[in-house]
């Protein structure tokens, strides 16, 4: 019964994709490659991997197609029509997918357990994890205790990403400092009183979700980066709903770019904290005196780094992205 | 007692399957994207408000039931919001294509 | 009767996805997805309940939530699209 609707959901994804190819409206396409988002996450849910699931929502049903929307506005909404058909990359295509599932054919069947990475890493972290660390998911304990170094190199690549952005794109409006007005500036949405209503309901329960999975990622699915990606997710929309200028009044440039460094600083900072008291680099031991307890509390500070550096790297490309499009012709 | 919601819960379950796949294929048929937001606008409050509350009839109440009210409520808020805002944005580009469909001109249109 | 409800809203998922390829403008398209993303939430919601896991109303939730987002998002950039290829005043 449950492999029917695995089959089920990947036919839905393999239609998807086929129709993205297809078509050559660019708006389409993006609004596609949301659907392929909200499917993905639908398998991952049906997998029981809910945490890749959460994070699969948050990004590819609200900020990738927001990001790439922004640029399309810029640029063309219609692909244009090629010139030659590329036969010899669909044979190159044909043939390297032809190996590589030849390639998969030797491996043992989905699932089994006497794997080698079952066998050994998954059995010991299954057995072994909440004796050790105390927390009862296990994915948040293998990302942020056992697996410590490759985060810290994932939350690099994230602020990599962002200073990549604020180096390539300018920011296009200037911070209303000096202003200490309270009118807001006009945006064309503000005929929608509907719209502004529900928002106004809707985006502190949303900030307060982003923090509830942010705390309680150590119990039930969350962790630093759906929390944070849920959490710049909820000022995307007050900024598209209440202007730009109105959110860089409550998150300007400067303390965005704060943050995002003040949450990789933390997490290394512990790593130092481990140095300077002797032990190695994020050894959690050093930080309490019952080794769940430090474990406990060093996840807690990893998972807070995490969290502060993704919504405000989130945030900072959303903006960056979206002052381009305050060029209109008046 | 407990046979009565369980039966409840059966009807509320059934009755919202029922609508959604009458909403699903009037989405399939209708001939405009107005008529086909009406049908969505059926699916989208109804057929899932129904499906939410035979589920919640089901868990009773030591379940999680709490969470089950805020997805319901959350729906039936949001969903409303969206069809506005999509009719509003689709009105200003382009005029109903069936000759049936006719647009009665507001103040704010 | 679940495993029932669960079919059915495969259908209706496999009927927005034929509009979310067919509709010649492209608001049936965004209305498709926009149906997509109800019927994602109680696929999830219902999943949590035959498999017995509490925690998936979480996620049901989270989607409910992105999904609103997601939407007026995409409208918001057509609405700045039209009000710039009309030559209309100021967006942001």
């Amino acid at each position: 019964m449950e492999s029917y609707i695995h089959i089920i959901i990947l036919c839905f994804l393999l239609l998807t994709s086929f129709a993205i190819v297809r078509m050559r409206d660019l708006f389409s396409i993006v609004m596609l490659m949301g659907v392929y988002g909200l499917l993905s996450a639908s398998f991952f849910v049906l997998m029981d991997a809910v945490d890749v699931a959460l994070t699969e929502a948050a990004v590819g049903i609200v900020i990738s197609p927001l990001l790439l929307l922004s640029t399309l506005a810029a640029t063309g909404r219609y692909e244009k029509k090629k010139r030659q058909q590329p036969f010899l990359a669909l044979i190159v295509a044909v043939f390297t997918g032809a190996l590589l599932i030849y390639g998969t054919l030797e491996m043992p069947p989905f699932g089994s357990a006497d794997t080698p990475a079952n066998r050994h890493v998954a059995s010991y972290y299954i057995n072994q994890s909440y004796a050790e660390t105390g927390i009862p998911n296990l994915v948040s304990s293998v990302l942020a205790s056992y697996r410590g170094y490759d985060t810290l190199g994932e939350l690099f690549v994230i602020f990599t990403a962002g200073a990549g952005v604020l180096a390539l794109l300018g920011l296009k409006i200037k911070s209303p400092k000096k202003s200490r007005s309270t009118v807001l500036p006009p945006s064309s949405m503000s005929r929608h009183h509907i719209l502004r209503i529900v928002s106004k309901m809707l985006i502190p329960l949303i900030l307060l979700f982003g923090l509830y999975v942010q705390f309680h990622g150590d119990f039930g699915p969350g962790g630093g980066f759906q929390a944070g990606a849920i959490f710049a997710s909820g000022m995307a929309l007050y900024a598209m709903i209440f202007g730009l200028q109105t959110t860089m009044r409550v998150f300007s440039r400067a303390w965005l770019e704060f943050f995002a460094a003040v949450g990789l600083l933390l997490y290394g900072g512990t790593g130092v904290v481990s140095i300077l008291s002797g032990k190695n680099f994020l050894d959690y031991s050093v930080l309490s005196q019952s080794p769940t307890d430090a474990q406990h509390l060093g996840i807690l500070l990893v998972e807070l780094g995490v969290g502060i550096t993704v919504a405000s790297v989130i945030l900072l490309v959303f903006m960056f992205f979206a002052s381009h499009m305050t060029k209109v012709s008046e | 007692m407990v046979e009565l919601t369980y039966a409840l819960s059966i009807l509320c379950l059934l009755v919202g399957s029922i609508s959604n796949l009458i909403a699903g294929f009037g989405i399939f048929h209708f001939p405009d994207v107005y008529t086909r937001m009406h049908a969505a606008g059926i699916t989208d409050s109804f057929g899932t408000g129904l499906i939410l509350i035979g589920l919640m009839l089901q868990t009773g109440w030591d379940g999680p039931i709490g969470k089950l009210l805020a997805i319901l409520i959350f729906t039936l808020i949001t969903s409303p919001t969206i069809s506005y805002v999509l009719a509003n944005t689709a009105l200003k580009e382009q005029p109903p294509k069936t000759a049936n469909t006719t647009h009665k001109k507001t103040d704010e249109s | 009767m679940l495993v029932a409800t669960l079919i059915a809203i495969l259908v209706v998922m496999l009927l927005a996805l034929i509009r979310a390829f067919a509709g010649p403008t492209l608001y049936d398209r965004i209305l498709a997805v926009n149906l997509l993303g109800t019927k994602t939430v109680m696929f999830i919601a219902i999943l949590g309940f035959l498999s017995g896991r509490a925690y998936f109303l979480d996620i049901a939730m989270i989607y409910a939530l992105l999904n609103f987002i997601g939407i007026i998002g995409l409208l918001r950039i057509f609405e700045y699209r039209e009000a710039k290829s009309n030559n209309k005043g100021s967006t942001w």
